[in-house]
């Protein structure tokens, strides 16, 4: 790890002006995934600005639209067991738990687990070249060890994966990022939060260099009986997605009135199709229906050798998730087995 | 064990050639086992190292130091957490329980270290320590009932030797104990 200098500064004003003080300076929350890249040479600060102790972002409350705010401090296990979360947005309890373990979600924050950054390997092996850690390098994935690697929105620059499972059903629920910066605060809604590779994969989100996460609003309950998140990976347990499926749908007697799909695993962002969506509307769900719409989904998924299986997985993924939410029965995430 | 005279920072060898009190070390205040500590650590001392390195407790174990394996568990503030993850100055003022902290005073061992021994719940024992906070946590936190639950929520501990099956059985144990109370 390199050596760097550390503050705690005891309010947002304080942690903004410590973030801005140094190009080099960074955020550090639970630490997670940035003390691990920190081992691995792959994040290398110069100053720490510790957040954990900001007063005001620690909690869980209304807003005045009748939804939830998530503070950014709130660890990923205050979030997925929290009385209103699980009754109000049970997708996004779901999501949190099929996520890393016990351990790791007690000391893991809402802010941080939207910033955590890809595991593809070669961006964590700092001695070969990667364009999102060194730009202009070249991307060792595309013709190389890429099983978990993105099958949708990929550019020739990168073909990395964001690894969160909360993301995931925040881009279902349309939930809204709260950020402060020099000049105030802002919304980011989540379907602009995080980035599509492009020409510039180096930047994961919108979110600017001297901005901090507050918190995340989650608008008024919706999807509370027909959800699901299906989580598929090489493990039951500890172990990122190869592919996810958020799967929400409101239902008008026995026809769908509103559907959200979002998947994880497959691109650099949680992926939604809103003309896949709005195909559910109206229609009775059945499987006919499912099938078109997965194959909406992913139009234009392009393996790249070892990740050629995620677009069936997906497709496949997408129509269970389609019926396990039209069902009212939630994938558990203790029970692994997939009805 | 805190007598033991161990090589220190093997394999740090930057550190190993930095004097005491450098400027850059920053006090904190930790309670770990229920004694009050004030400490001078570097920014980048892990919760883990300053543990078995600076305070000689060996008893919390560094099987990976990314987070993977869980042999590092121990409780901040009753929560239970990768100790390699943690910058140990970013717990100024929490406390910290290890696996040499569980026990009674008067040597009585936890509940759950009892059941560990009861059910043979480890074979080479590198992953005990971990394993036993980590269930002490478990306890705490109430989510799991069944052994299903006690199994998703022990996944972030890694058994090499394969004692799962023991394990569960040490953990269910217990738990049976506590809800017959
Ligand atoms: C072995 C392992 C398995 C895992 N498995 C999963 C999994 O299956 N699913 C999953 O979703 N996640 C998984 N994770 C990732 C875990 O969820 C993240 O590491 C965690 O959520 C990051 O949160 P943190 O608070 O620790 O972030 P930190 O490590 O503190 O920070 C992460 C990034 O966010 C920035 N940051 C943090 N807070 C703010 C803020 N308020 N404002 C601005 N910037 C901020 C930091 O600068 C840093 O760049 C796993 C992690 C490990 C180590
Ligand atoms: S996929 Fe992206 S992160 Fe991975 S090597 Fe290529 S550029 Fe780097
Ligand atoms: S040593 Fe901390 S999880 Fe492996
Ligand atoms: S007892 Fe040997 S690793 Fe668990």
């Amino acid at each position: 790890m390199n050596r760097f200098s550390y503050a705690r500064p005891g309010s947002v004003a304080d942690a903004l002006r410590e973030v801005s003080s140094s190009p080099a300076a960074k955020i550090i929350a639970g630490g997670t995934n940035l003390v691990d890249l920190m081992k691995y040479n792959v994040e290398r600060p110069t100053h720490l600005v510790d957040v954990s102790r900001l007063p005001g972002l620690k909690a869980i409350e209304e807003t005045q639209e009748g939804g939830l705010r998530i503070g950014a401090l709130v660890s990923n296990t205050s979030a997925a067991y929290d009385e209103r979360v699980k009754e109000r947005y049970p997708l996004l309890s779901s999501a949190i738990l099929a996520g890393a373990t016990a351990q790791l979600r007690n000391a893991a924050t809402t802010g941080g687990n939207l910033l955590q950054r890809t595991r593809c390997y070669y961006f964590y092996d700092a001695a070969v070249p990667c364009n999102k850690r060194e730009p202009g390098t070249g991307c060792p994935a595309k013709d190389g060890v890429n099983r978990i690697h993105a099958i949708l929105g990929t550019s020739e620059k990168c073909i990395a994966t964001h690894p969160s499972d909360m993301a995931v059903a925040l881009a279902a629920l349309e939930a809204v990022v709260r950020v402060a910066g020099p000049n105030g605060e802002r919304s980011i809604p989540m379907a602009e939060f995080h980035r599509l590779p492009g020409d510039t994969p180096e930047k994961d989100t919108n979110l600017g260099a001297d901005e901090i996460i507050l918190a995340v609003e989650l608008p008024e309950a919706r999807f509370t009986k027909n959800y699901t998140y299906l989580k598929l990976r090489d493990r039951l347990s500890y172990a990122f997605a190869l592919v996810s499926v958020a799967a929400a749908l409101e239902m008008d007697g026995d026809k769908v009135a509103e559907a959200r799909i979002a998947l994880g695993g497959v691109a650099h962002k949680p992926w939604r199709v809103p003309e896949a969506e709005k195909m559910l509307r109206g229609k009775a769900p059945d499987r006919e229906v499912f099938e078109a719409v997965a194959e909406r989904i992913l139009q234009g998924a392009q393996g790249y050798g070892e990740n050629d299986f995620k677009i069936e997985l997906a497709r496949r993924s997408v129509i269970r998730a389609l019926s396990q939410a039209a069902a009212g029965t939630p994938q558990s995430q203790t029970d692994k087995r997939i009805q | 064990m805190a007598d033991l005279e161990l090589p220190t920072r093997q394999g740090h060898a930057p550190d190993a050639s930095l004097p005491r009190g450098l400027p850059g070390e920053i006090p904190i205040t930790l309670t770990i086992n229920g004694e009050r500590r004030e400490l001078h650590v570097r920014p980048w001392t892990t919760l883990l190292d300053l543990l078995r390195e600076d305070i000689s407790l060996y008893g919390t174990k560094k099987g990976c130091d990314h987070g993977q394996c869980g042999a590092c568990t121990v409780l901040l503030d009753g929560e239970r957490i990768n100790s390699c993850l943690a910058l140990a100055v970013t717990k100024d003022g929490c406390e910290v329980t290890t696996i040499e902290g569980l026990a009674a005073k008067d040597g009585a061992l936890h509940p759950m270290q009892e059941a560990f021994i009861e059910h043979d719940a480890f074979q080479c024992g590198y992953c005990t320590p971990g394993q036993i906070c980590s269930a002490v946590g478990l306890l705490k936190e109430g989510h799991a009932r069944t052994r299903e639950e006690i199994r998703e929520m022990m996944s972030g501990n890694l058994c090499r030797c394969g004692a799962y099956t023991n394990i569960v059985d040490a953990i269910e144990d217990v738990l049976a104990k506590e809800a017959a109370k």
